[in-house]
C-alpha cells in the first residue's frame, strides 16, 4: 500500500485524506428478499488506490450489494462506514453525494443527447445549467482518465466502449471516491477491454477505490489487486493484495474455483463453464459437408431503422448437424441476421434457401412449419408475454393450429395438458403452468423458449435453429443446460446458427465461426487452433479474410 | 373478459386475489360517494336525500327501472366494443362519431325501407348498414396506425369530431323531415320499432346487448382470434416475433370496436327514439370509456359498472328536475370515481412494491 498512498495524497482530487486507511467498510451487511437471503452478513473493505474484484456467479448476491451501495436498497442489518463514520445511504442521490459512482452492465445514456448534455442531466431541476463549469469538470476527468472524446458528440455516435467511458466519467462526476463497475467487459471488444483496463489502472493510481465485478477469471487476474468471492449471498473467501502478487494465474484460478464451488465433486462442470474450459463439442466430420446444405443465404441484406445496424450482403451455407458461430460486438447486425432467417424481418435483397426451396418470401409461421426456429435473446422483450401464463407462452406460436385449436376454438384442456408435459420434460421450475411467466427466473424462461422452439410433436421437425445469445443473463447451471441443449441438437442433426458475444461459448460449440462487423460477415474461420486470434482481428475490423 | 382464471396464479392465492380485486373496486366507489356527498353539502343539498332519490328513481320505481334497463343497451354495446379494442391495445376514443353516424344511417333507412320490405329484413339491413358505416369510419385511423404508426388516440378523436359534425349535416341536409319544425329525420312509428319486452317500455335492445357481450367474452377467452388480439395488446413485439399479422388484426379490432358502437346507435334509434334530431349527441362513448377502464376491460365487471352508471344517469336526470341538483353532477361522481380508482391503484402498487422489497 505504501508507495501508492503517497500518490494519493499528492493527487488533486476529492479522495479521502486518510493515509492507507480504508475508505468504505461494510460490516455484516444482510439483506433478505422473500425466500432468499441475498446478502448474509457480508463484511468487505474498499481501499483507495486498489482494484477490488468481486467474483461470483449470478445469484451470488453481487447485484444486491451494488444496489445497497448505490442507495437503491436498504440493508436489513449491518452498517456502512466511510472513513470510520457510519452512514446511511437512503437514495441514489445520497450515494452520489458520498462519492460513490456506479457503472452498470448496460449503458444508461440518452443516445440522442451529446456527451456533455448527458453528464449535466443529474442536476436539480431548479438549478441553472452551468455549461462552463460542466465543461471544466469534463476536461478534468478526461485528463484523469486519458480519454479522447469530444463533449459535443451525440452519444449515439460513440462506440460501446466509448459510451462506457462516458458512463465512468458520469460515475466520477460528483467526486472520485468509489467507482463500482458491474460486469463492464461483457459488451466490449478485446481492444475495449484493454482500454478499460488502462483507465482503471490510471484511476487506481490516482487513489480511487474501484470495485470491479466480473465472472471472467482472466480479467480478475489481469486487473485485480485483491479478490473476494461471493457464493449464495455469503463472502466465502478472498485473496489479498500481497498473496495475489505472489501467485500465478493458474494458482489464482484454482483457488477461486475452489472457493466458488467448494471441493465437492460434481461441480467440476460448473468450474469448467466458468473458466471457459468447457469440453469442446465433438466436431462433425467433414464428410457430412458434402451433403446438400440445409440453409443457404445468398447476398441477403436488410434495411435498418435509425440507429440500427442492418445486415449487408450476407452469404453462407449451413449443413445438417453443423454449428455456425456468429461472433462480433453487439449491434453489428446480428439481430437482423437472426430475424431475417426467422422471417420476422423482410430481406431487402438476396435469397434464403431451405433444403433447396426458397423461403425468403414466407411468413414466420410458414417457415416455422418448414423447420426454421428462432430462440430470441430478448426473452422478455419479444420472446414472451410476461403477464400471460407459462402455458400461454408455451403455445404462443401455435395459436389457431390443431391439435390445440379446433376451428379456431381454444381447447384449453389440451393447451394446459401440453404445457404440463413440456414443463415436466424440460424441467421448468414453476409453481404451475398457470403462473405468469414473468415471475420465473431467466433460466426457466429460457427453458420455456427452448421447449417451444425445439418441440417437434406439434408442428413437425425442427431443421434450422438460430440461437441469439442463448446464455445471456443466465446463471451457471442454466448456461450449462442451454449449451448442452445446443450441443445435443447439433449431434442430432440440427443445423444451428449460434450468435453470441461470449467467445468461449462460440469456441466450445461451433464448427465454424463467422465474425460480423458493421453488418457484414467479415469472415468465416474454421474453429481450430489459433481461431481466437483471427476472430479478434476480424471483430475489430482490423483484418479481412 | 380476461383469460383471468387461466392467467392468474396458483389456486391457493386465487381466492385472496379475487377478494382484493373486489376491495380495490369497492373502496374507490365508497370514497367517491363520500366526497360527492361533501360537494352536495357545500351546495346546501342533502346528500342522503339525493342518493336515496337517485336509487329510488333509477332502480326501485318501475318506470325508473325500465328507463335504466333501456339505457343499459347502448352503453353495454359500446362497452363490448371497447373491451375488444382495449384488450388488443388499441385506444379507440372515437366511439361517439361512430355511434352518431350509424344512428343517422339507421334513422334514414328504417322509415324508408319499412314500407317496402318486411319488418325483420328492415331491422337486419339497418343493423348491418349501421355497423358497416361505423366500421368504415374507423378505417382511416386503422390505416394510419398500420401503415405509418400514427397514434390512434389522436386520429380516432379527430374522426369523432368529424363524424359528429357530418351526422348533424346529414340530418339537416340529406334526411331532414320537412314535416317537422326542428331538423330531424322521418320518424319510425312506435309499432315498427324494436319489440318491447313483456308489458314494459323496455325494448329488446338490451337482449341484443347482453348476447353481444357474451359473444365478445367467448371470443376473447375461447378462440384463437381472441388470444391473438390479446397477444398484440399485451406485447406487440411478441406478436411480431410469433408471426401474427399485426396489421390485419389491427384492422379487425378497429372494425369490431367501431362496428359495435354503430350497433349501439342503431339499437338506440330503433328501440327508443325512432328518429334522430340534428343536435342529438348523448356522448355515451366518452362516458363508457372510463367505466371500461374501471372494470379493467373485464366483461362481467363492465356490466356491473354500466348498470351502476345507468342507475346514476336515470336517477340523476330525475333528481335534477326534483331536487335541483344539475344532471351533470353524475359526471362529477364518475370523475371522482376515476380519481379514487387511480389513487387506490397507485397505493396498491406502492404497497406491493414495498412488501416485495
Amino acid at each position: 500500500m505504501n508507495t501508492q498512498v503517497q500518490n494519493i495524497s499528492a493527487a488533486p482530487s476529492a479522495v479521502p485524506e486518510g493515509r492507507g486507511e480504508t475508505f468504505v467498510e461494510l460490516r455484516g451487511i444482510t439483506k433478505r428478499f422473500p425466500g432468499v437471503l441475498a446478502n448474509d452478513s457480508i463484511s468487505l473493505d474498499f481501499n483507495p488506490g486498489e482494484i477490488h474484484v468481486l467474483l461470483g456467479e449470478n445469484g451470488a448476491g453481487k447485484s444486491t450489494l451494488i444496489g445497497i451501495l448505490a442507495g437503491m436498497q436498504q440493508p436489513d442489518a449491518g452498517e456502512i462506514r466511510i472513513r470510520g463514520q457510519r452512514v446511511r445511504i437512503g437514495s441514489p442521490r445520497q450515494s452520489l453525494e458520498l462519492g460513490f459512482g456506479t457503472v452498470f452492465q448496460h449503458v444508461l445514456l440518452v443516445q440522442s443527447l451529446t456527451v456533455l448534455e448527458n453528464l449535466m442531466l443529474g442536476g436539480s431541476w431548479w438549478q441553472r445549467i452551468d455549461r462552463a463549469a460542466a465543461l471544466r469538470r469534463f476536461r478534468e476527468l478526461s485528463d484523469l482518465l486519458g480519454l479522447n472524446i469530444s463533449p459535443d458528440t451525440p452519444v449515439g455516435r460513440l462506440s460501446l466502449g466509448q459510451q462506457q467511458q462516458v458512463e465512468i466519467v458520469r460515475a466520477l462526476w460528483r467526486g472520485e471516491g468509489l467507482l463500482i463497475l458491474d460486469e463492464p467487459t461483457s459488451m466490449l471488444t478485446p481492444e475495449g477491454v484493454r482500454e478499460l483496463g488502462q483507465v482503471m489502472v490510471r484511476l487506481r493510481d490516482e487513489g480511487v477505490a474501484i470495485v470491479f465485478i466480473t465472472h471472467k477469471l482472466q480479467e480478475a487476474y489481469a486487473f485485480g489487486d485483491r479478490l473476494s468471492v461471493l457464493r449464495l449471498g455469503r463472502l466465502v473467501g478472498g485473496i489479498d493484495k500481497d498473496r495475489l502478487k505472489a501467485m500465478s494465474e493458474k494458482e489464482v484460478t484454482d483457488e477461486v474455483i475452489r472457493l466458488m464451488f467448494g471441493n465437492t465433486e460434481g461441480h467440476d462442470r460448473d468450474a469448467e463453464t466458468l473458466a471457459g474450459l468447457g469440453q469442446r463439442r465433438v466436431k462433425q466430420r467433414a464428410a457430412r459437408r458434402s451433403t446438400v446444405p440445409c440453409l443457404s443465404l445468398r447476398g441477403v441484406s436488410t434495411e435498418g431503422d435509425i440507429g440500427e445496424c442492418p445486415l449487408r450482403d450476407a452469404s453462407f451455407d449451413l449443413y445438417p448437424g453443423e454449428v455456425l458461430g456468429i461472433a462480433g460486438v453487439d449491434g453489428n447486425g446480428q439481430k437482423h441476421l437472426a430475424e431475417v432467417i426467422a422471417g420476422q424481418r423482410p430481406a431487402a435483397r438476396g435469397e434464403i434457401w431451405l433444403e433447396g426451396e426458397r423461403v425468403e418470401a414466407l411468413s414466420v409461421p410458414a417457415r416455422r412449419k418448414l423447420g426454421i426456429r428462432y430462440i430470441t435473446d430478448e426473452r422478455m422483450g419479444e420472446g414472451t408475454v410476461g403477464t400471460f401464463s407459462v402455458a400461454h407462452n408455451v403455445v404462443m406460436k401455435e395459436i389457431g393450429l390443431p391439435p390445440l385449436w379446433r376451428h379456431g376454438i381454444t381447447l384449453w384442456d389440451r393447451v394446459f395438458g401440453h404445457a404440463r408435459a413440456q414443463i415436466q420434460e424440460h424441467d421448468v421450475r414453476t409453481p404451475s403452468e398457470r403462473t405468469p411467466i414473468g415471475r420465473l427466473s431467466g433460466g426457466n424462461i429460457q427453458k420455456v423458449l427452448l421447449a417451444r422452439e425445439l418441440a417437434d410433436e406439434l408442428v413437425g421437425e425442427a431443421k434450422v435453429v438460430t440461437f441469439n445469445k442463448p446464455t445471456y443473463g443466465l446463471d451457471l447451471q442454466s448456461t450449462r443446460m442451454a449449451r448442452d441443449r445446443i450441443r445435443r441438437g447439433a449431434e442430432a442433426g440440427l443445423a444451428t446458427v449460434l450468435i453470441s458475444t461470449e467467445l468461449d461459448e462460440l469456441l466450445e460449440l461451433s464448427d465454424r465461426i463467422a465474425v460480423m462487423f458493421q453488418g457484414r460477415l467479415a469472415g468465416i474461420v474454421d474453429n481450430a487452433e489459433g481461431a481466437e486470434r483471427e476472430i479478434g482481428l476480424l471483430m475489430t475490423g482490423a483484418a479481412s479474410v | 373478459m380476461s383469460t383471468g382464471s387461466e392467467v392468474t396464479g396458483s389456486s391457493s392465492t386465487a381466492g385472496r386475489d379475487r377478494l382484493l380485486a373486489v376491495v380495490r373496486v369497492l373502496v374507490p366507489v365508497v370514497l367517491a360517494l363520500f366526497v360527492g356527498a361533501l360537494i352536495l353539502l357545500s351546495f346546501g343539498k342533502d346528500p342522503l336525500a339525493y342518493y336515496g332519490y337517485v336509487v329510488r328513481r333509477g332502480l326501485l320505481s318501475p318506470s325508473g327501472l325500465e328507463a335504466t334497463v333501456t339505457r343499459i343497451a347502448p352503453l353495454l354495446l359500446i362497452a363490448a366494443g371497447l373491451i375488444v379494442a382495449f384488450r388488443a391495445g388499441i385506444w379507440n376514443l372515437g366511439v361517439d362519431g361512430q355511434f352518431l353516424l350509424a344512428s343517422v344511417v339507421t334513422a334514414a333507412l328504417a322509415p324508408a325501407l319499412m314500407g317496402v320490405l318486411p319488418w325483420g329484413l328492415t331491422m337486419l339491413i339497418c343493423f348491418v348498414a349501421a355497423t358497416a358505416v361505423a366500421a368504415v369510419w374507423s378505417l382511416l385511423p386503422a390505416f394510419l396506425k398500420v401503415r405509418y404508426g400514427i397514434n390512434e388516440i389522436i386520429t380516432t378523436l379527430m374522426m369523432s369530431f368529424l363524424g359528429i359534425s357530418l351526422s348533424n349535416v346529414l340530418v339537416k341536409i340529406a334526411f331532414n323531415d320537412p314535416a317537422t319544425t326542428v331538423p330531424q329525420t322521418a320518424t319510425l312509428p312506435v309499432e315498427d320499432r324494436l319489440p318491447r319486452l313483456f308489458d314494459t317500455t323496455i325494448n329488446s335492445g338490451v337482449i341484443i346487448a347482453l348476447v353481444v357481450l357474451l359473444l365478445v367474452h367467448l371470443m376473447m377467452t375461447r378462440t384463437a382470434f381472441g388470444l391473438k388480439l390479446q397477444v398484440v395488446g399485451a406485447n406487440p413485439r411478441a406478436a411480431v416475433h410469433t408471426g401474427l399479422s399485426v396489421g390485419k388484426l389491427t384492422y379487425a379490432t378497429f372494425a369490431i370496436s367501431a362496428g359495435l358502437a354503430g350497433l349501439a346507435g342503431s339499437v338506440e334509434i330503433l328501440g327508443v327514439w325512432g328518429t334522430m334530431r340534428a343536435d342529438w349527441n348523448p356522448a355515451y362513448g366518452l362516458l363508457v370509456i372510463p367505466l371500461v377502464f374501471l372494470a379493467r376491460f373485464h366483461g362481467a365487471a363492465s356490466l356491473a359498472f354500466v348498470v351502476f352508471f345507468a342507475v346514476l344517469m336515470i336517477g340523476g336526470e330525475s333528481a335534477s328536475r326534483r331536487l335541483g341538483v344539475p344532471h351533470f353532477y353524475v359526471l362529477v361522481l364518475v370523475s371522482l370515481l376515476l380519481i379514487f380508482f387511480a389513487l387506490v391503484e397507485y397505493l396498491d402498487q406502492r404497497w406491493r412494491k414495498r412488501s416485495r422489497a
